[in-house]
This record gives structure tokens, C-alpha cells and sequence, in this order.
């Protein structure tokens, strides 16, 4: 594998953590939120500042981003539970352009500079090698999948779809509304914190510019694009369009123009997303198999 | 000096206020967050140029970016957003996401990434009234801003139109029960909308002297705080709230100098006001 694959495997496993991340908050719990780059900026930030400001290893600065960023989603989740659908997606949206104006106006975060020298992680004092590190990243986009596997079978994962199909009557029937949504925003948050420490220390400079509302739509796209509230949706979602830059090189001046027009021509044509429940592709594939099945 | 903060805000409240109607308005009828509507605003402003160039004459240009624009909207409502409305809502989210992403593409590929600048000539001497001065591009943005809301005020309360497309507003399946032709109501609805936008981008490209592809981006997101603000779909709502975040912005800008950037200050107010309101200064739950 050659280092550029590397570099462009790496940066899709982090995107496949941070869509399954935000499918938990959006696509399970039917929260839009128009905001998820924040929480992987405050991931990255956290990570990052403790291994420049303190030199803490990339083991203790995980778990540590992890902790931050689910803390901040907790918070910034209380004021989310005060508003509803659209009120919440243009909330949301504000809590990015808030989070990403402190991380550039406030000194402590670095101002317009960013954080630069974020160490790679060592192991015994040798410097990880990027083969090393893709490895890591598929592990934690593994243990993503995990946690979202046990979320969709656990009771919290029903009481999540009961609150996304019909609000006031899944309150009727004594789910705990505000819990499970907290646990929502607070899982969601957490796993985009993983993605950021894992990016931080990926790129080694992080600055507010890369965590702006495009990239929250950015990943909003790679889950509706695959198939929102499915676990394969956003996988699949974030590697087409993960890859969807390096394919289309060769016509570089018209990326963002057929990027945008693509985004436009499925939610026309295929609104489940590709691989979404009831999708083209997924209705015909069930149709083949239970016919050679029968 | 404060008069004059006072005035400068008013300037900027009028024309958030013209973006932010139009989107009030299509959420009233539609529910949708179009936010291709500042695609449309971008387009208003380089069909104004256009039209200036061709026929340098401000009103000309004014009414064709405003037609022009119009029928852009219409045809935005038509062909994506009239299948959709039964699906999930963020469906119409991404799909005007994606819209948007396209439409300032679309201007920087064939109007090029350059700033360009309004070539309208006006009297260099501002008009002084005691202690304010009004520059010439000023006294034009708040004249076609008070024209334009007079007339839509007029449209909406004194004709059989408005009360039509008011009725949709409130609710789409009573109103064609009733026999309002809601179909026609909801073109006619982003007609007008894509208009007024059109009409703020030509007012923004005169007042500030330039367009470029990306100028709808602030204001994309400004409108909808805007909006939120307001109560989203209440049209009072939204002219109070536009001119509360012109002049906030203004003043926080000219008197207190705080760290955060203007454009971040729209989205504090906003979140500030919905934890009392959830739904807003004048929403209804």
C-alpha cells in the first residue's frame, strides 16, 4: 500500500467514525444536527492541547478528548432539548459557528494559528508508522460499529427509535424523553471526540478553519447519502464520499459543482440514500435473494 | 455618533430583512429550510450586474434580477422540492444544502472567483440631517427596502392572493379543502420569496460594490438565525428580527469590542433567546 492510500485510508476510517457518530444523534434518535463538526473539533482541540501544552501521550490524550467532548455534548445538549426539529437543526447549527469563533478569537485555543506539533503517537519511544497507525484507525472504526451494533439492539436503542417516529407518543408510553436523548447527544459527542483526537494527531496541525459548518455537512452528507438509521448507510456513505474528492481529481475545477449537484440528484431520486431502508439497490438485492431462497 | 450607529444598523437590518422575509415565507408555506435561497439572493446580484451592464439603468436592472430570480425560485419549488414534501424533513435539508453548494459553484465556473465591482454611479455628497449622514447607496437600500415591504404588505393583507397564500401558511390541507389552488399558491409563494432575494442581492452588490460567488454564504446562515429568531413563518417576527441583529451588530461592533467576530454575535442572540422561547420572539407552538 502505497503512502498516499494510507493517508486517504486513514482519513475515510476517521469519516466512517464520525458518520456513524452522528447517525447515532440524527438517524437513530431523529435529532437533526447540523453542527457535528463542532464536537469533532473540541475532540481534536482537547487532544491536541494536552499533547503540545502538558506533552501527555496519545494514550492518555484519547481517552481524555473522549471525555471532554461527551462532557460538552452532555451540556450543549441541555439547551438542544429546549427546542424541536427545525429550531433544533438551526441551533445546532449556531452552537458550530459559536464553537468555531472561540477556538479562533480566544488566545488560549491558539487564535488563527491553530495548534501546531501535535506528536504522533510512540509505542516504547518509537513514533508509530502510518501502516501502524491506518491499523489503530480500523480498530476504533471497528469498535464504532461495536458500540453502535449494541446500541441498536439494547432497549436504549428503542427507546431512540420510539423518540424519532412519534415524540409526545413514546412519552405516553413512559420513555424517559430527555435520557435517552442526552445519551444520544452524549454518545454521538464522544465518538466524534474519538474521531478528532484521531485526526489531530494524524495531521499534526490542527486549525478552526477544519472544523467549520461545511465539514458538519460534509458529514451530514455521508450519512444521508448512504442511508440514514442504518449502520451500513453511513459506512458506506463515508467512504464513497470520502473517496469521492481523490476520484474526481482528473476534473478538479468541477469537484464541489458535481458534489453538490450529485447531493441534489439523490435526495430527488433515491431520498432513502443508497443503501437506506427501501433503497433501489437494497429492494432489488432482498428481491434475488428470497427468490433463489424460494 | 449614535444616530448614526442607529442608521447604519437600519441599513443592515433592511437588507437581512428582505433575505430573511422570503425564507420566513417559503417556511411558512412549505416547512422547509430552503437554504438555496442565498443561491438565489448570489444570482439576483449577477443578474443585476448583468442587466446593469447591458442597460445601465438601476431600475431596469433591478426588475429584471427580480423576475429572473423569481422564476428561479419557482422552478427551485417545482422540480425538487414539490416531490418531497412527504418525505423525512431533512430530505429538502440536504437536497437545498446540495442546491446551494451547486448554484455558487455554478457562479464561480462561469463568472469566475473574481470580486467583481457594481459599476452604478451615484452623487458622490451624502445627504447631512443634523448629527446623521446618508450616504447615496444608503438612501437607495432603505428606499427600495420600504417600497418592496409596503408592497408585500399590501400583496398579503389587501388582496385575494395574499389571503389565499396566508391561509396555506397557516394550514396547506385546510386551505385546499377550501378550494385555495394551494399548487399555485406555493409557486406564487417562492416567486415572490426568490424575488425579494433577488432585489437584496442587487442592493447588497451596489451598497458594498462587489459580487462574487461566494457572497450568499453569510447570509445563508444569518437569515435562517434571522428567521428562527423571529418565530420561523411569522413575517413580523422576521422584520423584527432582522432589524434587532442589523443594529445589535452595529453597536456591539462600534461601542463594545468583544472577541467574537459579528457574524458568530446573530447565532448567540438567537440561541439566547430561544432558551426562553423555544419557539421564538413571535413563533406559536
Amino acid at each position: 500500500m502505497s503512502a498516499y492510500a494510507m493517508t486517504v485510508s486513514i482519513t475515510i476510517g476517521i469519516y466512517v467514525i464520525l458518520a456513524i457518530s452522528l447517525n447515532i444523534i440524527t438517524g437513530y434518535a431523529g435529532q437533526i444536527s447540523l453542527g457535528h463538526a463542532a464536537f469533532f473539533g473540541i475532540g481534536a482541540y482537547a487532544s491536541g492541547m494536552l499533547a503540545t501544552r502538558l506533552g501527555a501521550p496519545f494514550f492518555a490524550c484519547l481517552p481524555f478528548a473522549v471525555v471532554v467532548t461527551g462532557a460538552v455534548g452532555a451540556i450543549l445538549g441541555i439547551p438542544c432539548l429546549r427546542v424541536k426539529e427545525d429550531f433544533l437543526a438551526i441551533t445546532t447549527m449556531g452552537i458550530n459557528f459559536v464553537v468555531q469563533a472561540i477556538f479562533l478569537y480566544i488566545p488560549f485555543f491558539g487564535g488563527a494559528l491553530g495548534i501546531a506539533n501535535i506528536p504522533a503517537p510512540s509505542i516504547h519511544g518509537a513514533e508509530m508508522t502510518k501502516s501502524a497507525y491506518l491499523a489503530m484507525v480500523l480498530l476504533f472504526v471497528l469498535f464504532a460499529i461495536l458500540v453502535d451494533g449494541w446500541l441498536t439492539r439494547s432497549w436504549a436503542g428503542l427507546a431512540l427509535a420510539s423518540i424519532r417516529e412519534d415524540e409526545t407518543a413514546a412519552e405516553m408510553s413512559g420513555v424517559n424523553i430527555t435520557r435517552f436523548k442526552v445519551v444520544a447527544f452524549v454518545l454521538g459527542s464522544a465518538m466524534a471526540g474519538l474521531a478528532g483526537s484521531l485526526y489531530a494527531h494524524f495531521m499534526s496541525f490542527i486549525s478552526a478553519a477544519d472544523f467549520g459548518f461545511t465539514e458538519s455537512i460534509v458529514i451530514l452528507s455521508m450519512v444521508v447519502f448512504g442511508g440514514i438509521g442504518t449502520l451500513r448507510g453511513p459506512i458506506i456513505g463515508a467512504i464513497i464520499l470520502g473517496l469521492a474528492p481523490e476520484l474526481f481529481r482528473p476534473v478538479l475545477d468541477y469537484r464541489t459543482f458535481v458534489y453538490g449537484t450529485m447531493l441534489v440528484l439523490l435526495m430527488r431520486f433515491q431520498p432513502q440514500g443508497l443503501l437506506g431502508l427501501d433503497s433501489f439497490i437494497v429492494r432489488n438485492a432482498k428481491r434475488i435473494f428470497t427468490r433463489r431462497a424460494a | 455618533m449614535l444616530a448614526q450607529q442607529i442608521v447604519n444598523g437600519i441599513t443592515i437590518g433592511s437588507i437581512y430583512a428582505l433575505i430573511a422575509l422570503g425564507l420566513t415565507m417559503v417556511y411558512g408555506v412549505l416547512k422547509i429550510l430552503h437554504i438555496a435561497h442565498a443561491g438565489v439572493y448570489a444570482m439576483g446580484a449577477y443578474l443585476g450586474l448583468w442587466a446593469y451592464c447591458m442597460v445601465p439603468n438601476l431600475f431596469v436592472a433591478m426588475i429584471v434580477a427580480m423576475t429572473l430570480s423569481g422564476v428561479a425560485g419557482t422552478l427551485i419549488e417545482r422540480l425538487l422540492y414539490k416531490s418531497m414534501l412527504d418525505k423525512s424533513r431533512i430530505v429538502p435539508l440536504i437536497a437545498s444544502i446540495g442546491l446551494f453548494i451547486a448554484m455558487e459553484e455554478a457562479f464561480r465556473l462561469i463568472a469566475g472567483p473574481y470580486v467583481r465591482a457594481f459599476p452604478a454611479h451615484f452623487r458622490q455628497k451624502p445627504w447631512i440631517f443634523g448629527p446623521v449622514r446618508i450616504s447615496a447607496p444608503q438612501m437607495l437600500v432603505f428606499g427600495v427596502t420600504l417600497a418592496l415591504l409596503a408592497l408585500l404588505w399590501w400583496v398579503l393583507t389587501r388582496t385575494r392572493m395574499g389571503k389565499a397564500l396566508r391561509a396555506v401558511s397557516m394550514d396547506r390541507e385546510m386551505a385546499e379543502a377550501l378550494g385555495v389552488a394551494t399548487d399555485r399558491i406555493i409557486s406564487l409563494s417562492f416567486f415572490i420569496s426568490s424575488a425579494l432575494a433577488g432585489a437584496a442581492g442587487v442592493l447588497v452588490g451596489i451598497f458594498y460594490n462587489s459580487v462574487y460567488p461566494t457572497m450568499g454564504d453569510i447570509p445563508a446562515y444569518k437569515a435562517l438565525a434571522i428567521i428562527v429568531l423571529g418565530g420561523l413563518g411569522s413575517i413580523p417576527g422576521t422584520i423584527f428580527g432582522a432589524f434587532l441583529v442589523g443594529i445589535s451588530e452595529t453597536f456591539l461592533i462600534g461601542f463594545v469590542n468583544i472577541p467574537l467576530p459579528r457574524d458568530a454575535l446573530a447565532f448567540i442572540v438567537m440561541i439566547a433567546v430561544l432558551m426562553f422561547r423555544p419557539y421564538g420572539l413571535f413563533g406559536k407552538e
